[in-house]
């Protein structure tokens, strides 16, 4: 089994694209680094007893003047060492970049697998407010989402819920790419024969769309999947840049770049240089993936 | 194509009556108008006394029906936090953001379109290949990392240009303000204008060169070489202006994301513009101001892709032969 999947194409031109393989290690790791994060992490960031004001300012891989403390990556204005928070960041990052890209996925497979199937008014509804939300920018329909998810929230609810108010609002603005390629998929495969085959022999139209069609649009979603990560990825941390995502007591690599930029001036480049540079790494990481997973499921475009 | 426009048309109306009904239901269903303005201590005689004047108690869609009269209108009621009319926020706010979007739509199209020329004319050139994989690095950046990077560039490293705000306003008449007439307030503009502008000044020059690559390729191109025309006159009055169609669509469909990004180049810069005002707004729980930036925003992307379309009749005479046909059937 493992032999043969070693031996197929899609393993061999991985080994053949250096971009892709060395993308796909560095998403590898930084998954791993995330996941991980409380067991490699010298400190924990939200520990407030591991917390030593007097550490604060302190240039990466330099002695404290006053505790003689050493940070691998310098520590923030609190003392925190940058290293852990950037660990736990990339943890708040990923889990809410892949979450929203499920719901994304979930929402816009199903919807579009429904719109190709059933055609008619149902293809007219959806697609249409498909369009309509095409007509504005993701990060728009984002960010508006997130302001009324806020609004029904009661104020105290808000900081414990503003994790899940951010997939929700970024998961329910990207969904339109999938529904769009899973309905032009559909449409295709709906007329060939072993659909008509499948309703002969009496099978239901909910099994022919989960078992029969959902399995030869994988490609395409999977494709879609790994860009739309890239770009919920950017989409969150713009969102908790500008204050309106990630709170503070669990930042994000965004969070973490609002809190540096303030230090800017004041030559700790340190304090935002690093999760910057995190997060730049991990998006383009994804993205160059999605360009090769891309080009060998569909040769042509390239 | 009469009746194509009209279709169009009427498509449009549509969508901003389905948007509408967004920003009403927002309006009247996101929290309780009546306990914001009153606030908790209100005895039940005043907020029933509210909640009539401001004609709660009629049914959904008479209420419906008020907002869009009120919206075209231009009155959006009151801001939940400052208490200033809505439409006073916004029309105070406008020129600041237009004057950005415009100066930076302004530079992508310019420096768009001059090097997706050069870098179609020399491919192999320095040149070329240096604006490629700059432009490469620039699509990647988001576009706050841009911004941050060049306020470090250029005002905590050079110290040449300010890093926020918009300085040196002078007042235009009542309604209008403007920073272009200062050296301070150009300076202002010009970091938040480049943020800005990347991404479209990258698309513009990607599409420009493909579209350039191609006709160069073309017959026509080779028989005006054979001609003797002069080189200029190849590049720019044969090639390029067959290449204007898609390039006038994006720049068009572009300005609306230019209006979104807008808000994260605003927030970066702490430009006293719309953006600004939408980001407290959402931050606030504001949500008269939000419904009412919603209902502009998609005022503003409807026309623009309106006018694209119907431009599209005026320029590309298979479209508008299309039409006809269509139209006769």
């Amino acid at each position: 089994m493992i032999a043969r999947w070693l031996d197929s194409d899609f393993v061999y031109s991985l080994l053949r694209t250096p971009t892709a393989l060395i993308s796909l290690i560095i998403c590898l790791v930084l998954a791993a680094c995330a996941l991980f994060a409380p067991w490699i992490a010298p400190t924990d960031p939200f520990d407030m007893s591991s917390i030593d004001l007097m550490n604060g300012f302190t240039p990466p891989g330099v002695a404290n003047e006053f505790t003689g403390e050493q940070f691998f990556l310098g520590s923030d204005d609190q003392g925190r060492d940058l290293y852990s928070a950037i660990l736990y960041g990339l943890r708040v990052s990923l889990f809410v970049g892949f979450a929203s890209v499920i719901l994304a996925m979930t929402l816009g497979v199903t919807l579009g697998l429904l719109a190709g199937y059933l055609g008619g008014w149902v293809d007219a509804v959806i697609m249409r407010i498909a369009d309509i939300q095409m007509t504005f920018p993701s990060i728009l329909v984002a960010m508006l989402i997130y302001g009324v998810a806020r609004g029904i929230l009661p104020p105290n609810a808000r900081a414990d819920m503003a994790i899940t108010v951010l997939i929700l609002s970024i998961g329910l603005s990207e969904w339109v790419s999938f529904a769009r390629t899973v309905r032009g998929t559909t449409i295709v495969e709906k007329q060939k024969e072993y659909i008509t085959a499948s309703r002969l022999i009496g099978l239901s139209h909910l099994n022919i769309m989960a078992r029969h069609i959902l399995p030869n649009v994988i490609n395409p979603i999977l494709v879609i999947g790994t860009i739309t990560l890239a770009l919920a990825i950017i989409a969150e941390a713009t969102l908790s840049f500008l204050g309106v995502g990630a709170p503070p007591t669990e930042p994000s690599l965004g969070t973490l770049i609002r809190v540096g930029q303030d230090f800017l001036f004041s030559g700790q480049w340190w304090i935002i240089f690093f999760p910057a540079v995190t997060l730049l790494v991990l998006a383009l990481s994804f993205n160059l993936l999605g360009d090769w997973l891309r080009d060998f499921y569909n040769p042509r475009l390239s | 194509m009469l009746s194509m426009i009209i279709r169009r048309i009427g498509q449009s109306i549509l969508v901003l009556l389905i948007v509408a009904l967004v920003a009403f239901s927002m309006f009247r269903f996101v929290g309780d108008p009546v306990s914001v303005m009153l606030g908790q201590e209100a005895t039940e005689t005043d907020r029933e006394m509210l909640r009539e004047r401001l004609g709660l108690n009629n049914s959904l869609l008479v209420q419906y029906g008020r907002f869009v009269g009120r919206a075209l209108e231009g009155d959006f009621g009151v801001s939940y936090r400052t208490g200033e009319s809505v439409a006073a926020m916004i029309a105070d706010r406008a020129p600041a953001t237009i004057e950005l979007a415009l100066f930076s739509g302004i530079l992508a199209t310019i420096f768009g379109i001059t090097f997706g020329v050069i870098t179609a004319i020399n491919r192999k050139g320095f040149f070329s290949q240096f604006i490629m994989t700059t432009s490469l690095i620039g699509v990647s950046l988001p576009t706050f990392l841009i911004g941050v990077l060049l306020i470090w560039l250029f005002s905590v490293e050079l110290g040449w240009l300010p890093s926020f705000g918009r300085s040196g306003v002078t007042q235009l008449g009542s309604w209008w303000h403007t920073s272009i007439l200062t050296l301070e307030g150009i300076k202002s503009l010009i970091l938040p204008a480049i943020t800005l502008g990347l991404y479209q000044m990258t698309l513009i020059m990607r599409l420009v060169r493909a579209e350039m690559l191609e006709v160069l390729g073309q017959d026509y191109i080779r028989f005006a070489r054979a001609r003797g025309l002069p080189l200029r006159s190849i590049y720019f009055d044969h090639a390029l202006k067959n290449t204007l169609v898609p390039v006038i669509t994006i720049i068009g469909l572009q300005f609306g994301s230019i209006i979104a990004f807008s808000i994260i180049t605003e927030s970066v810069f702490q430009w006293p513009g719309l953006g600004l005002m939408f980001i407290n707004a959402i931050y606030h729980v504001d949500i008269p101001v939000m419904s009412a930036y919603l209902v502009m925003v998609s005022i503003i992307f409807v026309a623009i892709n309106l006018i694209v379309d119907i431009l599209y009749l005026f320029i590309d005479p298979r479209i508008r032969d299309a039409a006809n046909a269509g139209a006769s059937e």
